[in-house]
């Protein structure tokens, strides 16, 4: 199914950039780190700016679980539970606008400027 | 308390729920025909008798919300709060044809969290039939876990309708595939599939829609409807008698529009605040001797040859 496969898709995108926050770090890159909370069904910030390289870390503090997905898939959490963490590190520089999967009107943005 | 106008969709927002949250607590039935509301007590409704000279009156009853697995401030045991609903179920003076469950089964779509439902939920003296919410769908194959427990019998991710003495019965999945900055959505799959599950249906074919996420804005600040409902309502508009059940704001609240009647019911897990009431939506926190009083369950009662299904809520109280 078309559903699945799309889910397989993201799955196997998401997985790697994991990876890549962990190799940076160990790489000796100065680490940049920037957090944004869940919490009353939305993302504070909402809006963040950060430098490239800089790995943003989500935590959920919702009893209802959450998920930080990018608008075009290019990156996506599991469900997070309540105190539960997802961090990816932005490389590029861009936009990238970001919403919960399971609750679309909770939506936020990353931005990546040098 | 006046019952009378409590679906007149007249009424201010704020008006109707004031009188929604007057019948917390209660046991009421309430028949609507063309807008006019009537109620009666539970034990009455409950001995009305059969109108004779036609095929016999049915009841299917409505679940919802059960979130298998939730065990948070809000209820700690929400298992053990599912399990007295199924009590009640199991104990109904008459016996519903079939269960409809309206979606959250489990709170984190987890394999054993289905199994446990499943167990809960069975030896319930009729069929149950489900449609997802979206902590149904929330696995990494999004959706493939509720499809490999309840996708059996179902189209796309999750969508069927069945006839039962008469009426016909339309289970929609509007929790699949959201898209940001949205409400829930069906999808133009869904709706292709819908036009042409309905279109050889007389008028007169009394209509139960029944979902997760209303289908009708309820309120959008807290994503409480669903973006393309609106098609979905124009193919049911030839209908003389829909009714539509839906789950996922844990709380009752009506609406009329036209032939149309929205019915949202209670959880058996948990309340959330009425729409506005607080920042967000979300688990409410009640004192726990309130709690029972605002989970529930609802009973349908369908009269062949009138236009009013009439609804029998029943809290855990």
């Amino acid at each position: 199914m078309t559903l699945f496969s799309r889910a397989l898709l993201l799955a196997l995108l998401a997985a790697p950039s994991v990876t890549l926050a962990a190799s940076q770090v160990t790489a000796g890159v100065p680490a940049k780190s920037q957090s944004v909370a869940i919490k009353m069904f939305a993302f504070t910030p909402q809006v963040i700016t950060v430098a490239p390289g800089t790995t943003v870390t989500w935590t959920n503090a919702d009893e209802d679980p959450h998920t930080v997905t990018a608008n075009d898939k290019s990156f996506h959490s599991a469900a997070l539970d309540e105190g539960e963490k997802f961090s990816f590190t932005f490389t590029r520089p861009g936009e990238y606008a970001y919403f919960c999967s399971l609750h679309p009107h909770m939506t936020g943005k990353v931005i990546v400027k040098g | 308390m006046d019952d009378h106008d409590i679906l007149n969709p007249r009424l201010d927002r704020r008006g109707m729920l004031r009188r929604c949250a007057g019948w917390a607590g209660t046991a009421a039935l309430y028949t609507v025909s063309g807008g006019i509301v009537s109620s009666m007590g539970l034990d009455a409704a409950l001995a009305a008798r059969p109108r004779t000279g036609g095929p016999r009156p049915f009841t299917f009853l409505q679940i919802s919300d059960t979130h298998i697995g939730f065990d948070k401030a809000a209820n700690p045991d929400a298992r053990g709060t599912a399990i007295r609903a199924v009590e009640r179920i199991r104990a109904l003076p008459v016996k519903p044809d079939l269960i409809l469950h309206t979606g959250d089964i489990t709170h984190l779509s987890k394999d054993e969290q289905f199994d446990d439902a499943k167990q809960i939920l069975s030896d319930l003296g009729a069929p149950i039939v489900f449609v997802p919410g979206e902590h149904d769908f929330l696995d990494e194959g999004q959706g493939k876990a509720y499809l490999a427990h309840h996708g059996q019998g179902t189209l796309g991710s999750g969508w069927q309708s069945f006839d039962h003495d008469g009426v016909h019965f339309v289970g929609l999945n509007n929790v699949a595939a959201l898209k940001p900055g949205g409400m829930a959505h069906l999808g133009d799959d869904q709706l292709a599939w819908l036009a042409k599950d309905l279109a050889p249906l007389s008028a007169s074919t009394p209509i139960v829609v029944f979902g997760h996420i209303p289908l009708w804005t309820v309120y959008e600040a807290w994503g409480w409807g669903t973006d393309d409902s609106a098609q979905a309502l124009a193919l049911l508009a030839r209908f003389g008698s829909v009714t539509v059940l839906n789950g996922h704001i844990h709380q009752i609240i009506s609406k009329v529009e036209g032939n149309v009647t929205f019915h949202s019911a209670r959880s058996t897990a948990y309340p959330q605040p009425a729409p506005g009431a607080a920042p967000s939506p979300g688990p409410l926190k009640v004192p726990a001797e309130q709690l029972p009083s605002m989970l529930g369950i609802r009973t349908a009662r369908f009269v062949r040859g009138t236009a009013p299904i009439a609804l029998i809520e029943q809290t855990l109280a």
